[in-house]
């Protein structure tokens, strides 16, 4: 199983000669919401009897942690079509599935390293919420689902243009609409349910009811769960096709 | 040692190889030559695991390309036609990264880095960062690279394509040095005086046929020694005579202006598939040159 390393290790290597760059920039975003809507907002405003803020930082965790993941589909857009770096893992006599194991690992770490930033930022603007074992699981699912669902999209797409689309087509969407800045609720029964559907709000529910310390339902974990495997097959089989 | 047997890749709409064999013997440097388009990168593509064939078999010194893709894998080394490696990470980190994915231990790793850094000329380069390098500096690093675990036989697509002319022979005599410590060489091409220069046996293709097969010597011999450009109407015509008095004798009674010069590989290449292979590797007609003028040709060739 160390091919899987080979194909991480790269990946690091590379995160670590623009690791203060990727931090800097993953820290903007979330920065920027939470000044807009946590502070902007006004600290009065309450979601589901809990100061706004609170109710946020879990949201930006878990968008995050799609969001962060999923952006390695643009790495290996970049690697594939413009570096032709592709080329070294297909020559490789290294297994498809190892290809894809180290792809996605190299997406949870982005995942993750996102997840702490806001984490940090959260202790810094006084939040204080739990980081147990439940909410680090469902980030850890859910940053593999999206790593796996990107490396499987990045073998489909023909151009940088089409990996562009997708991501504000699918990913934009999903970010602002999974429960994420505001509790579904509110919304009207037909689009709470179609909400439902989107991979990110179960993901956003397990991630928020563990970080307010209450033991989250079990069905987004089965869930993720399932979907990862789905995505991982399904990257694995796409890496097979790109060779056609 | 490469064995391919009616290797045949189909896309869509057109049919890149069409039935393609050959056999390279160990220790063998030979060319693939032919223009853009012909099937040369598509051959490479589906002997070194990039592109899947849609039919036909190859052996990689004795391993079948797909149902044991794996071992035929590390049997090979390949040069890719554009240069891919990491550029934001060292010299010394790109070939780690490959030595790690070919399952070197460390030792190996540090030893073989070392090893072929002082080969290719670029030990004082190994912590450099890629994009600090020249262009030539990188096809090296490319060729350690590919070098690096061992492989018996390796694959160098288009390995000159932009290089200036001194950094090109550079190269050439680093790939001769390679075939003599041992490693089958297949190399595409479409600079014909790099094949000439190189080769040991030459394959002409085009449009995925295998026109010709044999050793640059050979393929010259079939037009003559000897070669006279003329310039008639705007276009050039080539005659070909079998020993330098014959050519003189043509030229005795005729002004004008004429080249004499020895008949290279691109004369072969031309009267082969009356196409002309221009820098960029197009390809442009050439009329009156698909016969090739023989030397007991209409042109006084030959004389009895």
């Amino acid at each position: 199983m160390r091919d899987w390393f080979s194909v991480y290790w790269r990946e690091l290597l590379i995160l670590r000669r623009r690791l203060f760059r990727q931090l800097a920039s993953m820290s903007v975003a979330p920065l920027l919401y939470l000044l807009a809507f946590g502070v902007g907002m006004g600290s009065n405003v309450s979601v589901q009897g809990r100061p706004y803020l609170e109710f946020l930082i879990p949201g930006l965790i878990a968008m995050n942690s799609m969001m962060q993941s999923f952006a390695i589909a643009i790495e290996i857009n970049v690697a594939r079509f413009y570096w032709g770096i592709f080329e070294e893992f297909q020559a490789a006599p290294i297994s498809d599935a190892s290809y894809v194991l180290g792809e996605t690992l190299a997406g949870i770490t982005r995942a993750l390293l996102s997840v702490a930033i806001i984490i940090l930022i959260a202790i810094l603007a006084g939040v204080q919420l739990s980081y147990n074992l439940f909410f680090w699981s469902a980030v850890l699912l859910t940053s593999f689902f999206f790593a796996a669902l990107a490396i499987a999209l990045a073998m489909l797409v023909k151009s940088h243009a089409d990996q562009a689309l997708l991501t504000s087509f699918v990913i934009t969407p999903m970010a602002f609409l999974s429960g994420t800045f505001f509790p579904l609720e509110n919304m009207p029964v037909w689009l709470k349910q179609f909400l439902r559907l989107l991979p990110l709000t179960p993901a956003t529910e397990a991630i928020r009811a563990a970080a307010f310390g209450q033991t989250p339902p079990w069905r987004p974990y089965v869930l993720l769960t399932a979907l990862s495997a789905g995505a991982f097959l399904l990257a694995v089989n796409f890496v097979k096709k790109a060779r056609d | 040692m490469i064995a391919i047997h009616q290797l045949v890749k189909r896309y869509k709409d057109i049919t890149a190889l069409q039935g393609v064999s050959l056999e390279v013997p160990p220790g063998e440097l030979f060319a693939y030559l032919g223009p853009n388009g012909s099937g040369k990168t598509t051959t490479i593509r589906i002997l070194t695991g990039l592109t899947r064939a849609t039919s036909g078999d190859a052996y990689l010194n004795g391993y079948h390309f797909e149902r044991e893709s794996l071992q035929a894998k590390r049997q090979v080394g390949l040069v890719p036609q554009v240069i891919n490696l990491d550029l934001e990470l060292t010299v010394r980190e790109n070939l780690d990264i490959h030595g790690r994915l070919f399952r070197m231990d460390a030792a190996a790793r540090r030893e073989q880095i070392a090893a072929l850094l002082a080969y290719v000329d670029l030990q004082d380069r190994q912590d450099s960062l890629v994009k600090q390098l020249s262009g030539g500096m990188k096809r090296r690093v490319m060729v350690a690279r590919a070098l690096l675990h061992k492989p018996r036989i390796l694959f160098l697509d288009e390995p000159t394509v932009g290089l200036d002319p001194s950094i090109r022979r550079r190269l050439w005599s680093l790939l001769k040095r390679i075939q003599q410590d041992g490693t089958t060489i297949f190399l595409t091409t479409h600079y014909i005086e790099e094949a000439e220069f190189l080769a040991d046996r030459v394959a002409f293709l085009d449009q995925g046929h295998i026109v010709q097969l044999d050793t640059p010597a050979n393929l010259r011999a079939r037009l003559g020694e000897w070669a006279v450009d003329e310039m008639l109407e705007g276009e050039m015509q080539t005659r070909y005579f079998a020993a330098r008095h014959q050519a003189q004798e043509f030229l005795a009674g005729r002004s004008g202006s004429f080249a004499l010069r020895r008949v290279n590989l691109e004369d072969a290449f031309i009267a082969l598939t009356g196409k002309k292979v221009a820098a960029d590797g197009s390809i442009a007609g050439v009329s009156g040159a698909g016969q090739p003028a023989s030397p007991s040709g209409a042109h006084g060739g030959r004389h009895h």
